[in-house]
């Protein structure tokens, strides 16, 4: 019986070991058993058959595409319409009102000779490009003009986009990924705050022009970055600012900026779009302005749709830095580029600002003074104008202390802005998104003053503006 | 094979491609009956077996019929396995040699006023660029001066510095275009589109400075919104200065946290930013694969959000008219069908489909002959048959009501200059014929024609292109990377403007040529292009159609 002999010397070995190797043996024993069971315990995908899933198909019923039926009183509904050219002088259906609304600060929207080299550009190239850079959407028009925007600004080189929006929505995740930290003043622009959102990056908002709230946090994050120096190491910071906030009319104190650049070690971003052609000596904005070399900042992004009176925009730095955005920069790479005659446009606008600015810029400043001073003394006490006096972007908003609530204070301000029609002027409501901005600005007129602004002009406006503030608050008792 | 099956084939042929006349098989005893009537003594026939086709042009080769292995099998082909290994094999001596020269010599990353600064860059990223992507950077954009016509100058550039930055020589080159999205041929600069826009110029001024809900709309802008929801057919639609920004701006104001979100796995780029940016929970399907996304939507229904188990609030399903890298056109009827099935809501992208496709030049939905109000958005971009700039999206009138409302661009980003807007409209009425001539409908045919034309001269010739028969763009798989920027030099020293695709653009093994036809093309254009391909096809050794050496191909012009 050689089987049986078999398991009788097995059990005989087993018997011979030692009590180690019987508890090894057991434990092991166990284990399987408890794999076995704990296999067995564990949730199982729950299989469901056919007419369950139907009935779960069809039981399933999604939201409505559209989660309210839009508000027919909504005043992005009821935009007013131009007839014509947005001039100088604009005709909304009842005449030419003098028009402080649109971003046209040196009224280059108007200037023949721009005019011309569209014209010219159009006769030669046609108006869309049919393509992106990549392919064959390059024009010699579109290089000439990043060549100039580089000389403009005493960079080594630029990139250019065919919107200004994207610009800055898109160089800023060029460079900023998941893992960097980005420190933003709260005020910054809607298409910033685009741009910090598709970075991925962890965003960092300091106060409004407050260099000491950012000192804070700033040195709240060397603590973070002193208990992890291995993390800190690969963690890139950035500072993005603008030079002159579209949203409140300020002008950034980038002398500060610049100093906690240097002792934290970070790299400065600042959208000039609306500081472009109204600050500095030479117009090139709050750099210029501050008199601070360009190699102080990584980037300077801009749109050349304000000042510029163009179309694009454009990003502007060491060639190390920018042309990094050429691959990377998903509104540049994968966008038709700019129609070569609005290149054209800004190219001769550069050429026509470059021998102006020095006239220009100081009139500019001079006119916002004027309108500062005058709207800060004529207006009703509940209202004030913000922003600084040189700045070419005014806000008339209600005073904190007036106690309105936001919609309120909205219907007020169309009202104001139906009343100051009246008396010859068209200005508007700075247009926000509110649910989606980061830190909602109160709602305000925004005012924007131009190069070409007389006396009269805006004695007339501060007037206007002033009357239909008296009035309204009067007629609605608020 | 037998006469009858071969004229049923020939029939749906005829059918799929309605292209008055451009595809016969040549023997007439069999099918002069089933086909458009030909002159066989004509000018209009070329043999596309010899290399050089100019010289047999009028010459008659009787042959055998030409039967087309239709759409599904050729789009069933696939690179071959050899091809896959050295386009591995290549990016991999590519990566080693790299990874040994940037041992010995590492690039200076010292950046002037920024020591001790983290790297701007680090990664992958930049050492691609600089090992994989600098020494072929010619390839890509190449400047141009003038209009991106049917024929364009390009501006020769050279470089002293191994391609780190590249000088014009002044040297110009004139080049037929196959690399423009111009398929409509409106890149023009005489002619009625280009009149009104020097008109739109000088009457409403170079741009306008000021954002949609402020004070930039004027009466151009909803002229073109009325104008566009009359071509595409739907009751409105918005317009936007930029196409891209069209998809990454707006998807946000649709979908949010708690949407799921269908999405082709092509989509292009703009598309998934604006999902990113949305929020919503992302499933990828396959390419143009209605049966995997029919899989991955009923599977998602049911199963619910996977971490808050809550059913979906919303789901989206979201594709492309035609792909501009696959040249495939999506299957919009069966499309239609899953997203009434399943309740979703289904957006088209057809920034390259409008204007090129459909008997009308309406997109998609005119080419599947569907119903515009089933598709609930419908996207599209102005930059390729219109040759302007700008994006649009159409929908039902509530729709667009809440996208005036919450859409970023309109709130924050400036209107649309007037000459591209009026570029815009004038092109657009040429296509629907409201200017009073058939021009529209002669362009139509023409892009359609030189498509039919070009790709079928190419299958013959053993290329393998891939997409949709009907598509004007037409990717050319199987090239590595060397290869491919050789293709991309020669032709452009032959005076042929093309495109070359790469990874990471695609797939490693999916680096490309691609040609974007126009209406504007000739023949003779077209000839000059099948014909320095064919040579340098021989001399790459790149074609790979299984269906090479149908020698006997007949086509009419």
């Amino acid at each position: 019986m050689p089987k049986m002999w078999n398991v009788y010397e097995s059990f005989q070995a087993l018997l011979e070991a030692g009590p180690y190797h019987l508890a090894f043996e057991g434990f092991l024993l166990v284990w399987v058993i408890w794999l076995l069971v704990a296999a067995k315990s564990r949730p199982r995908p729950i299989k469901l058959t056919k007419k369950e899933e139907e009935q779960l198909l069809a039981e399933w019923t999604p939201e409505p595409l559209l989660s309210s039926a839009p508000d027919p009183e909504h005043p992005a509904l009821n935009t007013r319409t131009v007839k014509g050219k947005l001039g100088h002088y604009v005709d909304l259906g009842s005449g030419p009102l003098l028009n402080l609304a649109s971003h046209d600060y040196l009224r280059f929207s108007e200037h023949e000779g721009i005019e011309t080299a569209a014209l010219e550009c159009l006769h030669q190239y046609g108006v869309g490009s049919c393509g992106p850079r990549g392919f064959y959407g390059t024009t010699e028009v579109h290089l000439a003009l990043e060549q100039r925007l580089a000389e403009f600004f005493q960079c080594e080189s630029c990139v250019l986009y065919s919107y200004g929006f994207s610009t800055m929505a898109s160089a800023i995740p060029a460079y900023a990924k998941s893992g960097d930290v980005i420190f933003a003043d709260e005020a910054v622009s809607f298409c910033i705050q685009r741009g910090l959102q598709a970075s991925r990056s962890r965003i960092v908002y300091f106060r409004h022009n407050d260099s000491g709230h950012l000192q804070q946090l700033l040195e709240q994050q060397a603590i973070i970055d002193s208990k992890n120096p291995k993390k800190a190491n690969a963690t890139r910071r950035f500072l993005v600012v603008e030079g002159l906030y579209m949203n409140t009319g300020n002008i950034c104190r980038l002398p500060e900026l610049v100093e906690l650049r240097h002792k934290y070690k970070l790299r400065l971003f600042i959208d000039e779009s609306c500081a472009f052609g109204t600050l500095g000596p030479h117009g090139r904005g709050a750099l210029d302005h501050f008199n601070i070399p360009m190699s102080e900042v990584d980037l300077i992004m801009g749109s050349l749709e304000y000042g510029g009176g163009s179309t694009g925009g454009f990003a502007a730095g060491t060639s190390f830095v920018v042309e990094h955005q050429r691959l990377n920069g998903l509104g540049y790479v994968f966008s038709a580029s700019l129609p070569p005659l609005l290149a054209a446009a800004a190219k001769q606008m550069l050429e026509i600002l470059e021998a102006e600015a020095k006239d220009l810029v100081p009139t500019l400043q001079h006119r916002a003074s004027q309108l500062h001073s005058g709207l800060a003394v004529a207006l009703p006490a509940k209202m004030c104008v913000s922003g600084s006096v040189i700045s070419p972007i005014k806000h008339v908003a209600f005073k904190p202390s007036s106690g309105l609530t936001v919609k309120q204070q909205e219907s007020a301000l169309h009202r104001i802005v139906q009343e100051v029609e009246q008396r010859g002027v068209a200005v508007v409501v700075a247009s926000l998104l509110r649910s989606k901005e980061v830190c909602p600005p109160p709602p305000s007129i925004r005012l924007v003053v131009n190069v070409r602004l007389t006396d009269a002009e805006i004695t007339t406006a501060i007037t206007a503006v002033a009357d239909a503030c008296a009035a309204v608050i009067e007629a609605e008792a608020l | 094979m037998k006469a009858e099956d071969i004229i049923n084939r020939i029939n749906l042929i005829e059918k799929k491609a309605p292209l008055n006349g451009c595809l016969l098989p040549h023997n007439k005893t069999k099918f002069t009956p089933s086909g458009p009537k030909h002159n066989s003594t004509s000018n209009s026939f070329i043999s596309s077996v010899k290399p050089d086709c100019s010289k047999l042009k009028g010459l008659e080769v009787s042959s055998v019929p030409y039967v087309d292995k239709h759409a599904e099998e050729l789009r069933g082909e696939d690179i071959p396995l050899h091809v896959a290994f050295f386009t591995f094999l290549s990016y991999g001596v590519l990566l080693l040699v790299g990874y040994i020269k940037e041992f010995f010599s590492p690039p200076s990353s010292k950046e002037r006023h920024r020591e001790d600064y983290v790297p701007l860059f680090v990664g992958f990223e930049s050492f691609y660029f600089r090992n994989v992507y600098r020494p072929i950077s010619d390839c890509f954009c190449r400047p141009i001066c003038g209009v991106p016509g049917e024929r364009m100058t390009v501006l020769e550039r050279t470089s002293h510095n191994n391609n780190w930055d590249h000088v014009l020589t002044g040297r110009k080159i004139d080049s037929i275009n196959v690399g423009s999205y111009n398929y409509l041929g409106f890149a023009e600069k005489t002619g009625p589109c280009h009149d009104a826009a020097a008109r739109a110029i000088s009457s409403l001024g170079v741009a306008v400075a000021s954002a949609r809900t402020e004070m930039g709309t004027l009466e151009i802008h909803h002229e073109l919104e009325a104008l566009t929801a009359e071509f595409v057919g739907t009751e409105d639609a918005i317009t936007f200065g930029m196409g891209f920004a069209t998809n990454a701006l707006n998807l946000p104001s649709l979908m949010g946290p708690g949407c799921l979100v269908l999405s082709d796995e092509c989509n292009h780029a703009s598309l998934i930013l604006g999902l990113r940016l949305s929020g919503a929970t992302v499933k990828v399907f396959r390419h143009n694969d209605c049966n995997d996304l029919e899989r991955r939507i009923r599977r998602a229904i049911i199963d619910g959000h996977p971490r808050t188990r809550r059913p979906w609030k919303k789901v989206f399903i979201i594709v492309e008219g035609i792909y501009s890298m696959e040249g495939s056109i999506c299957n919009l009827p069966r499309l239609i069908e899953i997203k009434k099935k399943y309740k979703a809501y289904l957006y088209v992208d057809e920034a390259h489909s409008i204007g090129a496709l459909g008997p009308r030049g309406r997109g998609v939905v005119d080419y599947h002959n569907c119903d515009p109000k089933d598709v609930d958005i419908l996207m599209g971009t102005f930059t390729k048959s219109f040759a302007a700039a700008g994006g649009y999206i159409a929908g039902s009138k509530a729709l667009i009501q809440h996208l005036r409302m919450s859409s970023d661009a309109q709130h924050y980003a400036s209107a649309m200059a007037p000459a591209v807007a009026q570029q815009i409209i004038t092109s657009m009425s040429i296509i629907m014929g409201k200017d009073g001539t058939d021009e529209g409908q002669r362009r139509l045919r023409a892009l359609k024609r030189n498509i039919a034309y070009f790709r079928k001269h190419m299958e013959n010739r053993g290329f393998l292109l891939f997409g949709d028969p009907d598509s004007p763009v037409m990717p050319l798989l199987g090239l590595p990377k060397g290869p491919l920027s050789f293709l991309v030099r020669e032709l452009s020293n032959r005076g042929v403007a093309s495109v070359g695709v790469g990874f990471p653009a695609t797939k490693i093994t999916g680096a490309r040529m691609r040609f974007c036809l126009s209406a504007g093309h000739d023949k003779q254009s077209l000839d000059e292009v099948l014909k320095h391909l064919n040579e340098l096809g021989d001399v790459l050794c790149c074609k790979y159609n299984k269906h090479k050496g149908r020698a006997d191909l007949q086509i009419e012009w």
